[in-house]
């Protein structure tokens, strides 16, 4: 575990510099929006990373329904907090971007709130895990894991319709809404970037979880050995 | 043993526990009435304008009202550790669940016939499109509502902030339902748009959940 | 129906290496152990020694943390359960229903419908069928009793009981002691966890030593087909 705290720490300050150089340094100017744009290189790749995150949560939950395997809801409990936090990071930069640029902070569109839900379905499981009773802990999650996710889908259609019955201004086009060369490298060049980083903190939580385990693990074997 | 069987004595043993001890019922009828009140007080419209907003009062308070009632469901299984009784007999887990899901489901039903009339009074609410379709909504939001709300009090009674970690469970989750009941309920009201859409949405909501809690209910029954 | 002679059945209960956590405390720590079918085995041991947990997992209320275990030959419990009748700590009563009502309610999950049979079971433990008082306003001693008619009333092979003499007169426990002595005596196999060892003596045919979630000693107790003289401790 420490060695790999030693790679991985210069690691991901070399890869947030990096990515930090890139989009305030490399990218150019953007014409309508000006400075303020560059926020885009840190809103989307954490969105994709948050999303990234939930779903390998989602899967691996029901992976530990069908095989118990601890290793499994360590993946669950590791890609679980990762994502919020990359979720925090999107939901913060959201407005901090809208608001020169649109002049609101916040709208209730379809995209943003089924973000904010799923942010929110997310915390809670943080919240469950913290609270649940010994050793149901990772049952409990695991199953609430497979409603929040299954519910995503529903969520973003039924705002979608609610917005066409009651129109609202919508922030933001998007990657996908054209995007000039240099700005497109340096985009993708931040998606790896942050995706990389997600995951070397996802792979750090994930040992971090698997050491704990390991650490009760051995106390429960001092106990079945121990005492006369 | 017959799914149907053991759900419906289950069923039949929870509404005579509950007529007996009567405190669920009483103190859940008094809040609602608060409820009401309390809503009337702080949010004090024209007629005109209360139609626009009933829908989301009504929803609110209905949820509020079946949050303190679905607490309570699993409560009574933990007395006396009863519920081992269940667990260690052939009955299978998803009679239980349904027993407690219908249980709650007509128990909401009985507070939302008696508060929305309330409301009616105190906001002089007169529905410009058709009742039944208020019905048909109520109904499906009310079990979309409760199958999740009888599957997390069944998770939640395990945790060690038990009351509170019911809402905060539920209720992300819930959201599209509740904005369905919502919109859906106002389209009514007013008249001015078609809630059939909603209709659909929540029929697909109560589809797949229901499927979910079906699902995953053994498991979490039996997680000790 | 005493006799240390190998049982030509296969055993009701094989428990292979089982282990359960609580968290950092192992409450069972490592039991394997085989049991014959048709006796009357008492499990006693201090309190913390493991026995309400290993009655518990065996009944199939929670999963041992490591290890496996067979019951009356299949390695589910929900597969037998109809066959497995489990007594716990606490009551399993409902305490805002009256005896009847609990045990018709508690039958139907066994898919039994006639109110006889759970007449019989009360009055076999020596409760009133007619009796409309509420178990909330029982006598311990009388919860008691109902729990135990609960557990045995769809007439199960095997018997799981924790605590059944607790807070009940001496004189009602050693008729207790006795049915389930007659009941042993027709064929059924039955495990009594209790802390009141002299009550069993008479109609044991094993004691069961369990301390700090292992089983350190089983002692065979020979008895007379009639219980006139007392009875003859075998040593391990």
């Amino acid at each position: 575990m420490k060695k790999l705290a030693l790679i991985s720490i210069p690691l991901t300050l070399f890869l947030l510099a990096l990515s930090s150089y890139l989009a305030l340094a490399v990218a150019p100017t953007e014409s309508t929006m000006g400075d303020v744009q560059r926020i885009f290189y840190y809103h989307v790749p954490s969105g994709w990373v948050a999303g990234l995150c939930f779903t390998i949560n989602f899967l691996a939950s029901i992976y530990y329904l069908w095989s118990r395997s601890p290793a499994s809801d360590a993946v669950a409990a590791a890609s679980a907090e990762v994502g919020v936090v990359f979720g925090a990071v999107l939901l913060i930069t959201g407005p901090l971007w809208a608001r020169p640029v649109w002049g609101i902070w916040w709208t209730w569109d379809a995209r943003l709130t089924t973000t904010l839900i799923l942010w929110l379905i997310y915390v809670s499981y943080l919240v469950l895990r913290r609270f649940a009773a010994g050793g149901q802990t990772q049952v409990l999650a695991a199953a609430f894991a497979i409603f929040g996710f299954a519910d995503v889908p529903i969520v973003y259609f039924s705002i979608r319709w609610f917005r066409t019955q009651h129109p609202a201004p919508v922030i933001g086009g998007g990657p996908d809404s054209g995007l000039a060369p240099p700005i497109l490298h340096v985009f993708l060049t931040n998606l790896a970037l942050f995706t990389v980083l997600g995951m070397i903190y996802l792979v750090l939580r994930y040992k971090l979880q698997m050491q704990e385990q390991a650490l009760e693990s051995a106390h429960a074997q001092a106990a079945l050995k121990g005492v006369a | 043993m017959s799914t149907f069987g053991v759900t419906r004595s289950t069923l039949a043993k929870d509404l005579r526990m509950e007529w007996r001890s009567k405190d669920a019922i009483n103190s859940m009828l008094f809040f609602s009435l608060l409820v009401v009140v309390i809503f009337s007080f702080a949010f004090n419209p024209t007629a005109e304008e209360s139609r626009h907003i009933a829908g989301g009062l009504m929803w609110v308070a209905f949820l509020f009202a079946a949050v303190v009632a679905l607490n309570q469901t699993w409560a009574r299984e933990l007395r006396n550790q009863v519920l081992d009784a269940y667990r260690v007999s052939p009955a299978p887990a998803n009679s239980l669940f349904l027993a407690k899901a219908i249980g709650n489901f007509l128990f909401v039903v009985i507070l939302e016939c008696l508060m929305a009339p309330l409301f009616v009074v105190f906001y002089e609410l007169r529905s410009i499109g058709p009742v039944w379709q208020l019905i048909v909504v109520a109904l499906l939001g009310t079990w979309a509502l409760v199958v999740n709300g009888t599957f997390f009090a069944a998770l939640s009674i395990r945790t060690r902030n038990r009351e509170i970690m019911l809402p905060l469970i539920l209720f992300p989750i819930s959201i599209p339902a509740l904005l369905g009941m919502v919109d859906a309920t106002t389209s009514i009201l007013t008249g001015e748009a078609s809630p059939v859409f909603w209709i659909k949405l929540l029929t697909v909501y109560d589809i797949v959940f229901t499927s979910v809690c079906l699902l995953l209910f053994e498991v979490v029954l039996n997680a000790e | 129906m005493a006799g240390t002679s190998e049982s030509n059945s296969s055993p009701v209960i094989l428990l292979e290496n089982l282990v359960k956590f609580f968290g950092r405390f192992a409450a069972l720590r490592g039991i394997s152990a085989s049991f014959a079918p048709g006796r009357l085995y008492v499990v006693v041991g201090d309190n913390g020694a493991g026995k309400s947990t290993l009655l518990r997992v065996v009944a199939g209320l929670m999963e041992p943390s490591q290890g496996s275990f067979t019951i009356l030959g299949s390695r589910k419990v929900r597969e037998v359960a109809h066959r497995v009748g489990y007594m716990g700590h606490a009551p399993l009563l409902y305490d805002e229903l009256d005896g009847m009502e609990n045990l018709r309610y508690f039958a139907g999950l066994y898919g039994i419908h006639d109110d006889e049979i759970s007449r019989n079971a009360m009055r076999t433990v020596g409760l009133d069928p007619e009796l409309s008082r509420r178990v909330g306003q029982y006598s311990q001693g009388m919860r008691q009793r109902l729990s135990l008619a609960r557990a045995v009333l769809h007439n199960p092979e095997l018997m799981l009981l924790d605590e059944p003499f607790s807070n009940v007169d001496v004189r009602s426990a050693r008729d207790m002691a006795a049915v389930l002595g007659r009941v042993r005596d027709q064929g059924k196999t039955i495990f009594v966890v209790t802390h009141q060892a002299p009550l069993m003596e008479n109609v044991a045919d094993e004691f069961v030593h369990m301390s700090a979630g292992k089983i350190v000693a089983r002692e065979e107790m020979a008895r007379a087909a009639v219980a006139v003289d007392p009875p003859v401790r075998a040593s391990l």
